[in-house]
């Protein structure tokens, strides 16, 4: 390869790279929002059941 | 049903950067590393990304149909969407063989298509069988139904991978009575081999990120929609 | 026994509805020598014979694609299908009987078309009826699994010819080799294959197309 092909094959690799890197950091984001959303879940059915705000009337 | 998906040993940030890591030296190592090839000069370098791609594609239909296998067989409530995300990806590096496929017969050929490469036609009909799929998918509600015959369909596609490959075949005898050369000589020297394992497991590390990304953001996608509704 | 009471019942059924109706039958045969018409407009002056010979099974497939369409739509209409799941027979026998109907309206249009074919082009050898026999199998398993199939979507007729034509390019494939090369053995062989492999996976399968939900 000449020299002026090196360069241009490096600049290709180099977008290629950070296309990747685009992809790391989008599974960074799934991984946190994964967590989030585990949490949100764990709370929720922590959570005690919310009372009905009906009041109870007698029938008959 | 349970909506939460499956838990994974390694987690996703760490295939990313492992599948950055081994294409980017895949890349570099196709480009910097390799020699130029004796017969067919630098073109043969597409090489190193084509064949890999291809295997990769078959790869995914394998891992779609295994899925879809799990999903009729036992029940498995996490398969039929991981069936649906293999299929996915085998389609989008089925494409890529079928570009950089056409740019390596025109580079070589002087045609943008050439009907007596196998794998080429291969693809060909693959890419249409598995755009099917996705037509049959969307014209179906979301349920056990649109999850049966997706799963299904998968299935009917890898027992058509080997026959075609094989129609495909036999049918040069009465289509091209000529043979080209073929593409990639079967003992790669030295760090030809090298750089095409490299290359070979940095795509299938790729596809499985890509794979992992897309599954998890759709598992994300269902789970807050529980919680929301919940 | 019970098995093949079952699909003799099925396949009787759908026989005898065509019989009555006489609608798919009359239209295959009017399509397929039509096709045959419209091919000897397309063939320019110098075209080989074996031209006209692929064009055959281009033919046979595209008039197997009409009559396939139409397979499951009285099932489809008339919810015979709800019917016939909820019944105590193997959901296979569904499958198999409507593909030996399907088989028997394909032969009885070939049996007129296979003639045509040679009145207006060539001759036709013992190894092109063969492979017709041979590939008409393979048609009508895959075709009607996938009839089935199409028929649970929203998009039917428009997504039959979709899922059939991939998976019909290697019995085009066998047929057309059978008819043109002076060995046909290979391919023959080939369409067995096809029809063994194939034929396996609809029969394995079919009970998870009709399944309404599990």
């Amino acid at each position: 390869m000449t020299t002026a092909e090196k360069y241009v094959t490096a600049a290709y690799c180099a977008v290629f790279a950070i296309v990747l890197v685009y992809v790391v950091l989008i599974a960074l984001k799934l991984h946190r929002l994964e967590r989030e959303v585990g949490e949100l879940e764990r709370r929720r059915s922590a959570e005690p059941a919310v009372e009905d705000e009906r009041e109870t009337a007698g029938v008959g | 049903m349970n909506v939460v998906g499956r838990s994974y040993r390694i987690p996703l940030p760490a295939l990313a950067a492992a599948s950055l890591v081994l294409v980017t030296t895949a890349l570099a190592m196709a480009f910097y590393v390799v020699p130029n090839d004796a017969d067919q000069g630098f073109s043969q370098r597409v090489f190193y990304f084509h064949v890999p791609i291809a295997f990769t594609a078959y790869a995914c239909f394998a891992g779609g149909a295994w899925k879809a296998f799990r999903h009729l067989w036992k029940r498995d409530p996490n398969a039929d969407l991981e069936s649906y995300v293999a299929v996915h990806q085998g389609l989008i590096f089925g494409s890529l063989v079928l570009i950089t496929g056409s740019i390596w017969a025109k580079i070589s050929w002087g045609h943008w298509w050439l009907w007596s490469e196998d794998q080429l036609v291969l693809f060909l009909v693959l890419f249409l069988f598995y755009s099917a799929y996705f037509m049959l998918r969307f014209s179906v509600d979301p349920g056990p139904q649109r999850a049966n015959l997706s799963a299904v369909y998968a299935l009917f596609g890898v027992v058509l991978i080997p026959v075609s490959f094989l129609a495909i075949r036999i049918a040069k005898h009465f289509i091209h009575p000529i043979v080209f050369t073929s593409n990639v000589s079967s003992n790669l020297p030295g760090w030809m081999l090298v750089t095409y394992c490299v290359a070979q497991v940095a795509l299938l590390v790729l596809a499985y990120t890509l794979y992992r990304v897309e599954l998890s953001g759709k598992w994300l996608d269902a789970r807050i929609r529980e919680l929301r509704t919940a | 026994m019970n098995y093949v009471a079952d699909v003799r019942a099925l396949a009787r059924k759908d026989l005898l509805l065509e019989l009555r109706a006489r609608d798919t039958l009359p239209a295959m045969l009017l399509f397929v020598v039509a096709t045959f018409v419209v091919f000897h407009f397309s063939l320019p002056s110098g075209s080989s014979k074996l031209a006209a010979s692929g064009l055959l099974w281009v033919a046979i497939v595209f008039t197997a694609l009409l009559g396939l369409g139409r397979a499951f739509v009285p099932e489809r209409e008339q919810h015979v299908l709800d019917g016939l799941v909820l019944a105590p027979c193997d959901r296979s026998a569904i499958w198999l009987a409507k593909g030996i109907a399907t088989f028997a309206f394909l032969a009885a249009a070939e049996i007129v078309a296979l003639p045509v074919f040679a009145l207006f082009f060539h001759g036709i050898g013992v190894a092109t009826v063969a492979a017709v026999v041979l590939a008409d199998v393979g048609i009508c398993s895959v075709g009607t699994f996938l009839g089935a199939m199409a028929v649970a979507t929203r998009a039917r007729d428009l997504l039959l010819p979709l899922l059939f034509l991939p998976l019909a390019i290697p019995i085009v494939v066998g047929g057309v080799g059978a008819s043109v090369v002076s060995a046909p053995g290979r391919y023959l062989a080939f369409l067995a294959l096809y029809d063994l492999l194939f034929g396996v996976l609809c029969w394995a399968t079919f009970e998870y197309v009709v399944a309404e939900a599990q």
